[in-house]
């Protein structure tokens, strides 16, 4: 074939016939057409700019903000630059993701088994929850649980009283929470030293276990020494580590405890309970994956229903369930965005205000989508790493 | 020995298939005791929910603020005169599908049932003015008429309805905008007066009917064995997948009037509709590509042994193939963007979600925040249920998407 072919082209092929150079051709003329697309955009781009009389530059991310953020994980105020305005709102995504993230396996996993459950009203429960939310938009949801629930919550002083206590007010939810004294370090100490040991009875029993073919339940007695040091650790202080902060209403606002601002809880709600319908589905169907014929080999070999679930199902449907369980986190970080719509000062919502005190629209939505593009594919590829490890452990 | 057994052992009645509630109920909620725990647990869940929503829903909530902003809610503030469009549209709507339904399915079935029963629950709706009712009915009496027509023509219709069905969204866009007639039939609506849940429809019409084509390129564009064509495709879908939909919409409000001079600049529902086009066709490139993916190598060797050109082979062998596929997942990416069309509320376009804001924002409805957004919920969710339940059911009946 080789050889006809250039047999062919030395008797002469007239060269636009010739499909190697044809397709050097087609791609120069593509790339021709995009650079051109690009150098019209950006030169009317720089045109618009100059007639408003901007230029562009990444300078300004040093200038003053001079506008507050409501929540902060890092200390920030109003004369803190746009960048560490840009840092407050990255953190605020990141930690209502993770928290989301987090919320929103377990309530899907709880959901996406109860879905396949035997008990016809748990069944329709989980069917009735899976299908009511996958149908809505979020914004919706997260609007309405905003406005029409958390912040319709009583005044802070008519504020309902949970034991705790926990207050809830339209304020938000506030609980206790430990005020470090002077021993906390030590207990600091203390609990490094128990997740040590824990993680040395985890591994060894893991190690017993696959050495003896006996399964211990490792990290059950792990967290149970944990458990047991820390409590130990806690008693034998001369002064308890942390001392109780009971938020208490006072006047007009609440003193003590910690709180979370409507905003936050509603996001946070609403992500969770939105993106948990969606992985119950996932789950549902890696599980319905695994053949029945699975399940009945071990129970023919004497598992009970616990180990069939644990040792048997799960890691095989895992396979199935970790690629679209990627996807849902990754819908879930994105979606946190949408907090732009009840206040809750995200990234998305920050840059909004960055990109109205500074009028720098080009570099504050390159930046974001760039920030944004990044947790993406680095959370991709921390799941891509996480499902080869689920695929070796299989086969 | 055998004897033995036999007449010791008790001699059990048949097995009884009849049902009895009592049966019923052990089966399925008190089987074991673990279940039965569940479902004492489930409904004091149930009651828990139930009862202070229904407390709510039949002793607080006041409806009103529905009835008297239904209008807009519905069209925005599309001028009344010219609402007879917008009804053009659903009649042509209930034509088609009508026809189609006779064309394809030929038989009663529930879903039709459900479709026909839309309009004459409507109907019932108490603050309707007298001329809706009777255009609803139309409606209705219309899609029966197309749908003993489609039956009677049949499988000649089906190639037509297919163009038909291609040309009702461009009409569709072409009736709501209105084009200009030296005598003004039917004079040009800006965009700024599109709203409520006619801009959502458009909204998701024009982004599923643009970012379809654009898709197949982009998916096309990535599995192409010119490297400059390849890293545009994948670049263009991985930048696009990897940022919210808000940030398009966000670069489409404030960054798009950059690129263009003062006197061609988009209007804001133009701007909003190209970005979530540009949104969802690189979703759509993927889910094709996963479909092209499916497509077994001897297919393309078998066209190119044929003597089919390459364009040949991809328009007339692989993509009809590969879009079969993965028409279910089609569809739930048409639902998505239809329930996504809800954020253009944030660069601050009137479709359903914003008008519903605007309507809030007025002072005499403050407090009606439930109602409303509990209104629209519904809405959303009888048009998504609507579409998943019906692609299931084209699904399983068609045996599309399995091979």
């Amino acid at each position: 074939m080789q050889n006809s072919r250039s047999a062919h082209s030395q008797k002469g092929i007239p060269w636009w016939r010739d499909e190697r150079v044809l397709r050097v051709i087609g791609q120069a003329i593509f790339l021709a057409a995009l650079a051109f697309f690009f150098y019209y955009l950006a030169r009317n781009m720089l045109d618009n700019l100059r007639q408003l009389g901007m230029s562009l530059g990444l300078n300004f991310l040093n200038s003053t903000s001079g506008f507050d953020i409501g929540e902060h994980l890092i200390s920030y105020d109003r004369s803190s630059t746009f960048l560490r305005a840009f840092t407050v709102g990255m953190l605020n995504t990141l930690m209502v993701s993770i928290i989301g993230i987090i919320l929103a396996t377990i309530l899907g996993v709880i959901f996406g088994v109860a879905r396949l459950s035997t008990n016809f009203l748990i069944q329709s429960i989980a069917r009735a929850y899976i299908e009511f939310l996958r149908n809505i938009p979020l914004l919706v949801l997260l609007i309405f649980l905003y406005t029409g629930v958390f912040i319709k919550f009583p005044r802070v002083k008519e504020a309902i009283e949970l034991p705790g206590p926990i207050l809830i007010s339209n304020r938000g939810i506030v609980f206790p929470w430990g005020i470090p004294t002077e021993t906390t370090v030590q207990f600091f100490w203390i609990l490094a030293f128990a997740l040590l040991v824990a993680l040395a009875v985890g591994f060894g029993l893991s190690w017993y276990g696959r050495r003896t073919g006996r399964t211990p339940l490792a990290w059950l007695w792990a967290f149970v020494v944990f458990c047991l040091i820390v409590s130990l650790g806690w008693i034998a202080l001369p002064q308890p580590p942390f001392t109780m902060d009971p938020p208490l209403v006072q006047g007009l606002r609440i003193s003590g405890g910690k709180s979370l601002s409507p905003e936050f809880l509603a996001l946070l709600l609403g992500l969770a309970i939105y993106t948990s319908a969606f992985i119950a589905d996932v789950v549902r169907a890696g599980i319905q994956s695994v053949s029945r014929g699975q399940v009945e080999a071990a129970k023919s070999l004497g598992f009970n229903s616990f180990q069939i679930l644990r040792l048997i199902v799960l890691p095989q449907a895992l396979r199935v369930i970790v690629p679209p369980l990627t996807s849902q986190y990754l819908n879930l970080t994105k979606n946190s965005s949408l907090a732009v719509a009840i206040g809750y000062p995200e990234l998305f919502h920050v840059s909004g205000t960055v990109l109205n005190q500074s009028g720098r629209a080009v570099e504050v939505i390159t930046l974001v989508m760039a920030i944004y593009l990044t947790i993406s594919l680095l959370t991709s590829a921390f799941m891509n790493w996480y499902n080869r490890r689920v695929r070796l452990v299989e086969r | 020995m055998t004897d033995g057994i036999a007449s010791s052992a008790q001699i059990l009645p048949p097995p009884t298939e009849r049902f009895t509630l009592l049966g019923w109920l052990r089966r399925n909620l008190f089987s074991t005791w673990y279940n039965a725990l569940l479902t004492v647990a489930g409904l004091a869940l149930i009651y828990a929910i139930l009862k202070p929503f229904l407390t709510w829903l039949l002793t607080e909530a006041e409806w009103e603020v529905i009835q008297v902003n239904f209008r807009l809610l519905m069209l925005g503030q599309y001028p009344p005169e010219e609402t007879w469009r917008v009804w053009t549209c659903l009649y042509l709507l209930a034509a088609n599908l009508g026809l189609s339904w006779g064309a394809w399915v030929r038989r009663r079935s529930v879903i039709g049932v459900v479709l026909l029963g839309v309009p004459l629950l409507l109907t019932l709706y108490p603050a309707l003015a007298a001329s809706i009712r009777w255009q609803l009915l139309a409606l209705d009496a219309i899609g029966l008429v197309a749908f003993i027509v489609g039956r009677r023509a049949g499988i000649r219709l089906r190639r037509w309805l297919l163009i038909l069905w291609v040309l009702y969204f461009p009409l569709v866009i072409l009736l709501v905008r209105g084009f200009a007639t030296p005598q003004e039939i039917i004079p040009i609506v800006p965009t700024n007066l599109w709203g409520g849940l006619l801009l959502t429809f458009l909204l998701t019409i024009v982004g599923i009917s643009f970012s379809f084509p654009l898709g197949i390129l982009l998916a096309l564009g990535r599995r192409s064995s010119l490297p400059a064509i390849r890293w545009a495709s994948i670049t263009y879908i991985e930048v696009v997948r990897g940022v919210p939909l808000v940030t398009i919409l966000f670069m489409a409000s404030t960054m798009v009037p950059l690129f263009f001079s003062l006197q061609d600049r988009p209007d804001p529902v133009l701007r909003a509709m190209i970005g979530i086009t540009l949104f969802s066709a690189a979703y759509l490139a993927e889910i094709v590509r996963g479909g092209l993916q499916a497509i077994p190598k001897g297919q393309y060797e078998a066209s190119h042994a044929l003597g089919l050109s390459g364009f040949h082979t991809t328009i007339f062998i692989v993509l009809p193939q590969a879009l079969r596929l993965v028409i279910p997942v089609l569809m739930g990416l048409f639902i998505a963007l239809f329930k996504d069309t809800s954020l253009v509320a944030i660069i601050g376009l009137l479709e359903l979600l914003g008008i519903a804001r605007s309507v809030l924002a007025q002072p005499q409805y403050v407090g009606f925040q439930r109602e409303v957004y509990l209104f629209i919920s519904l809405i959303y969710w009888i048009f998504s249920y609507m579409m998943s339940y019906i692609s299931q059911r084209v699904e399983s009946t068609l045996g599309v998407g399995e091979r």
